[in-house]
This record gives structure tokens, C-alpha cells and sequence, in this order.
């Protein structure tokens, strides 16, 4: 065959690739120029039932961060599953840059399933990887996502994020009021799992730096209390009981201590608790509203936001310093809130309000030596901004159509998606640390 | 919650209507809804006025104040408006003449803005009122603040009058 005609025949189909990534996500924004990779639909042998596509898994979940392009299947020349099967140059006419292959096989009689990849670069006709994965036969996601971290590793040189998790709350009306639940899912919102339900609200889910527990805070004593809950048993304690606001717990990076917003003493302000002593120790002492605090990457400093000035700025002090030596670093918006440091810590997320005027909340990042500030979004009710493990996406709470959805956007602002959403409200997605 | 006030608002202040007119229908009114009158009790027609003085305009004012239990607020706002300052004098009073009445007074925030900023704000909104009562009689102990933030909103969507709606302070009976 004429391989000019071949070529134009495979433009042609083209045209109909892109609702192969309509499946379950919904790409709304990716980069110019994706890495194009053919990932060839996995043999199977006749044992394996129910197992599902491993190959869509990966596809999408390349696809899913916008860097990749998947070939269409409609596209494929040939279906190899392992390496004897590969002629590179059928890759190298439809102008793809990598190539995964691979078959699934299973045990007769039982529900364990071997998966066997391979994964090449098409110009230089190498093999990079060649695995074996085994599991369940309920496994499959898993095994897909984890395939998805080793490609993705070995083109960007950054650490997949593809088995991490999220944690959301959902508000759905009910004819009696509101339900409340915190929920756990894969980080593109498949395998949702109940964690609590409750009839009153339940807000600030935030993950243990080992990703075995979440602290929260629940509504369900007609009072916002935090609890601390074991993700895999299901059991909690109750940390705090004060008068007042208790809220906005977040883990210090060792684990040991939980930073909370407590306004026992009248109003608002940040306090450490030691999870092992419990001792309770004041970090901030105001008698305006400070709340949302994070930690610095090395665990020393608390950031928080302030209304101090009349609204909401973001500041910082330091453990064990005096409640006067607080550094202010926003100065630039109407309101700058709910900030978090980059693992740099120089680059600093939050939910930023330009002007009085102009009533829309975006996440933003600043640069607080430079003062730089790369706004990332562009619809007005943006907030709870969540990064995932590897850097590379943060996750939002925002509006779509009057409903709260959970959106993405990559740090760089160019590639953002959404997750499909059920029922009801979705809002503060927390994203896991990495899991494996 | 809220509706269940607002439910309650509502027929007080029909239950005031309802009396206000009774009290009024001697005077010359202009249109009193048949069915008003037919449910009110024989009004002050009868001879003795001065044995049987019904309410006074003062009492049902004091009962429509006691009836209302959401106070709205403007926009980033923590301060209650002027015009509910009579009614939360009287809801003071009241507290101080019934000392084993126990209140919750229940924050909340419109949706803009991020969640833990609106729980601070409908805490703050939350005691400015609580203050106010104190000052005005109503002991410490009686009340109680809780804020639900933006979690609890009154009215679904993101226009300027469910956001109007959401900004308040709702008086719960313990």
C-alpha cells in the first residue's frame, strides 16, 4: 500500500477519535501539542470473565491529564500483545511516539488474573518496560492505573498519581432535608465509597500524611466537632469538644500534631493539638476571624488566612513565635484565602478575589518572592483547592449549571477536567497523598 | 430548620393579623377579608370595654416582635440591621423576665466566599446578636451560638435574593 494514501486515510478517521474520551471523563481543556501513544486493546485468553478493559483504564487516564493522545482504535493497523508482534514502523506511519501492549490471562477456576505489559518508544524502537502485574480478578482498575503511573513516569520523569484517592463531601436533597456524606473514590471519581452519612453537615475532610485516616468536621451533635476516622475499619474518635467553632483540621506533614481552628477565646483563631499527648497549644490570638491554616513543607510554620485588614489576607507565623510576629504575604487582591505552600515552598495556592468589583472566586498561585500570580481558572465560585501527590493537578470545588462538581486543573493552568458527579452537590475534594 | 421558623413566622404574624383587625374593626377599614372577622372571637362590641381590655397595641406589638426569629444581613456583613435593633431589645427583655428560657442563635453565610470564612462570619453575625441581648438583660447562660456557615442555605441557587435569604441569624428554642 501506498503509504502517503495510508496516512491520509488514517487523518481521515482522525476526525473521529476524540469520542473515544468521552467515556467518563470530560476533558475541557488540554495542551496543544499531546504525546501521541497507541495503546493496543490487551489480548485475553478465554478464562478471564468480567475483567474489565484494562487498556481503556490506561487510555484514559493518560488522556485524563491532557499531556497524552490516545490513537483511536479504529485507527490500530495491527494488534500486537507482546514484543515478537511489534513492527515499529506501523507505529512510526501513524506518527505515534509510544506504544503499549499487553494480554490478560487467567488461572481456570479462580478469580486471579496475571496482566503482562509492554511499553516502547516507537523512533528509537526500544522496549522500556516489561512487567508482569497480579490480582484479583476485581483488581483491574488498580492494575489499569498502576500500568497508567509507569507510562506516565517514563515520559514526563514525574511520578504517576493515577492510584491515588479523593475525598468529597456530597449534600443531596432529600423531601426531609438534606443528606449528608463523605466519600472516598479513585482520584477520576470511579469506585465511590460512603465513608459517614449524616443528617447534619460534615465539612474540612483532610488525609493523614500515610493516607490511613481522614479528620473531618461533623455537624452531627448540632455542633461542628472534629473527628478522626480509620479510612479501612471504619472506627473514629472525637478530637475536640469547646465551645464554639471547631474546625478546619489539618494534619502536620510528620503526622504527630493536627492544626484546628478553635474559637473558645471569643474568636477565631489557629491551634495545634499534639495527637499523642493531646496537649493543645495557641498559635494565634486575635480578635478577628483567623481560620484555614496549612502547614510550610518543612512542618515549622502554619499559613492562615485573616481578616485582620478588614478582609480576608493570607499571613504566616511561625511555631513557638509570639502572636504578634506574623507575616503578611498577600497584598494584591481583594481577598486572598485558603492558601497552601507548593512543596517548594516559595509557590502558594489559594482562593483569590481580584476586586471588590469583580465578585468571582479563582485559584491562583503566587510566587511569594517574585509576587508573580498565575490566576488557573476562569469560572467565579471556585475554592477548596486540593494538590495531588505528585504536583502536578489540583483539584476544585466549583458550580456548574447551579450544582457543585469537582473540577482539575494542572499547575501550569493549560489542561483541565471534570468528574462526572451524581446526584447532588459535590464540594471540598481532598486528594490523597501517594498510597503505595 | 429554616422553614420550620419561617412556618412559624408566618402563622404568628397571621394569628396578629388576625387580632390587629379584630381589635381595629370597629374603626372604619378598608377591605377586612370576610373570613377574618367570621373567625374572630365577638370583638369589644359588648358593653364593658374596661372590665375585658383585650390585648393592647403595645402586647401585640411585643408578641408580632417576639414572633419574628430570622434577622437578615447585608453582604460581608456582620452587623444586624437598625431596624430589627426594637425587636431584639424585646426578644432581650423576654429572656430576662423568663430565666429558664434557653435560645440557640444559628449563624449563617451566603455561598461566596470560602466555607471556613463563612463559618467565622455566621459566628461573628451570631454574636453580635448574642451581645446585643446581653446588654439588653438576657444572661450568658441562656444562649446559645452555633454557625452553620454556608452549610444550612435557605434558598438553593446563585442569584442576589437567595444569597439575601442565606446571610442570617435564626432564634431556635432550646
Amino acid at each position: 500500500m501506498n503509504p502517503k494514501l495510508l496516512l491520509l486515510a488514517v487523518l481521515l478517521l482522525a476526525v473521529h477519535a476524540p469520542a473515544a474520551a468521552e467515556l467518563s471523563i470530560q476533558i475541557t481543556q488540554g495542551v496543544d501539542d499531546p504525546i501521541p501513544i497507541a495503546v493496543v486493546p490487551f489480548a485475553t485468553d478465554g478464562a478471564v470473565f468480567g475483567a474489565e478493559d484494562v487498556a481503556e483504564i490506561v487510555s484514559s487516564d493518560l488522556e485524563q491529564v491532557g499531556e497524552f493522545l490516545a490513537l483511536g482504535r479504529e485507527n490500530l493497523l495491527s494488534m500486537p500483545s507482546e514484543e515478537s508482534e511489534v513492527f515499529f514502523r506501523d507505529w512510526q506511519l501513524l506518527a505515534q511516539d509510544y506504544l503499549l501492549v499487553g494480554k490478560v490471562s487467567g488461572v481456570q477456576g479462580s478469580q486471579v488474573v496475571r496482566v503482562q505489559y509492554e511499553f516502547f518508544d516507537v523512533n528509537r524502537e526500544l522496549r522500556l518496560v516489561g512487567e508482569v502485574l497480579a490480582g484479583n480478578v476485581s483488581q483491574m482498575r488498580d492494575i489499569g492505573h498502576e500500568i497508567a503511573n509507569v507510562v506516565y513516569e517514563q515520559v514526563t520523569g514525574t511520578r504517576g498519581a493515577f492510584t491515588s484517592q479523593i475525598l468529597y463531601v456530597v449534600a443531596e436533597p432529600a423531601a426531609d432535608g438534606t443528606r449528608f456524606r463523605l466519600e472516598k473514590a479513585d482520584y477520576d471519581g470511579q469506585r465511590p465509597q460512603v465513608l459517614l452519612r449524616s443528617r447534619e453537615p460534615i465539612m474540612s475532610p483532610n488525609w493523614s500524611p500515610d493516607g490511613s485516616e481522614v479528620a473531618y468536621v461533623s455537624f452531627e451533635t448540632d455542633r461542628p466537632r472534629i473527628y478522626i476516622q480509620d479510612i479501612a475499619s471504619g472506627q473514629r474518635r472525637q478530637i475536640t469538644n469547646y465551645p464554639g467553632i471547631n474546625s478546619s483540621p489539618v494534619f502536620s506533614p510528620d503526622g504527630d500534631r493536627l492544626a484546628m481552628v478553635l474559637s473558645r477565646d471569643g474568636s477565631p483563631d489557629i491551634y495545634v493539638q499534639d495527637l499523642r499527648s493531646n496537649e493543645l497549644m495557641r498559635v494565634t490570638d486575635h480578635p478577628a476571624i483567623d481560620t484555614e491554616p496549612s502547614w510550610t513543607p518543612d512542618g515549622r510554620s502554619i499559613v492562615f488566612m485573616s481578616d485582620r485588614t478588614g478582609q480576608p489576607q493570607i499571613y504566616q507565623i511561625e511555631l513557638g513565635a509570639s502572636s504578634f510576629d506574623v507575616e503578611r504575604l498577600t497584598y494584591d487582591c481583594f481577598q486572598c484565602a485558603k492558601a497552601r505552600f507548593l512543596p517548594d515552598g516559595v509557590n502558594l495556592i489559594h482562593v483569590r478575589r481580584e476586586t471588590r468589583q469583580s465578585p468571582s472566586y479563582q485559584i491562583a498561585i503566587i510566587n511569594i518572592e517574585t509576587l508573580r500570580v498565575i490566576t488557573l481558572t476562569d469560572t467565579s465560585l471556585d475554592e477548596s483547592p486540593s494538590l495531588a501527590p505528585n504536583g502536578s493537578m489540583i483539584m476544585y470545588a466549583t458550580k456548574y449549571q447551579g450544582r457543585g462538581v469537582l473540577d482539575a486543573v494542572s499547575i501550569d493552568g493549560l489542561v483541565k477536567f471534570r468528574l462526572p458527579s451524581a446526584e447532588g452537590d459535590v464540594r471540598e475534594p481532598a486528594w490523597s497523598p501517594f498510597l503505595d | 430548620m429554616g422553614t420550620q421558623s419561617n412556618t412559624i413566622i408566618k402563622a404568628s404574624l397571621l394569628a396578629f393579623t388576625l387580632t390587629l383587625f379584630a381589635a381595629c374593626s370597629s374603626t372604619e377599614d378598608a377591605e377586612p377579608p370576610a373570613e377574618v372577622v367570621d373567625n374572630t372571637p365577638a370583638p369589644a362590641d359588648t358593653s364593658g370595654a374596661d372590665d375585658d381590655p383585650g390585648p393592647t397595641v403595645e402586647e401585640l406589638e411585643r408578641e408580632r416582635q417576639l414572633a419574628q426569629r430570622v434577622f437578615y444581613f447585608d453582604f460581608d456583613v456582620a452587623e444586624f440591621k437598625a431596624e430589627d435593633r426594637e425587636t431584639l431589645t424585646t426578644h432581650a427583655q423576654n429572656l430576662a423576665a423568663n430565666a429558664n428560657l434557653r435560645i440557640r442563635l444559628e449563624g449563617h453565610a451566603d455561598e461566596r466566599g470560602t466555607r471556613e470564612y463563612n463559618l467565622a462570619l455566621g459566628e461573628r453575625r451570631a454574636n453580635g446578636i448574642l451581645n446585643y441581648l446581653i446588654v439588653n438583660g438576657a444572661s450568658r447562660g441562656q444562649i446559645e451560638v452555633v454557625s452553620y456557615g454556608e452549610e444550612r442555605p435557605e434558598q438553593a441557587g446563585q442569584t442576589e435574593a437567595a444569597y439575601a435569604e442565606n446571610r442570617r441569624v435564626e432564634i431556635v428554642d432550646q
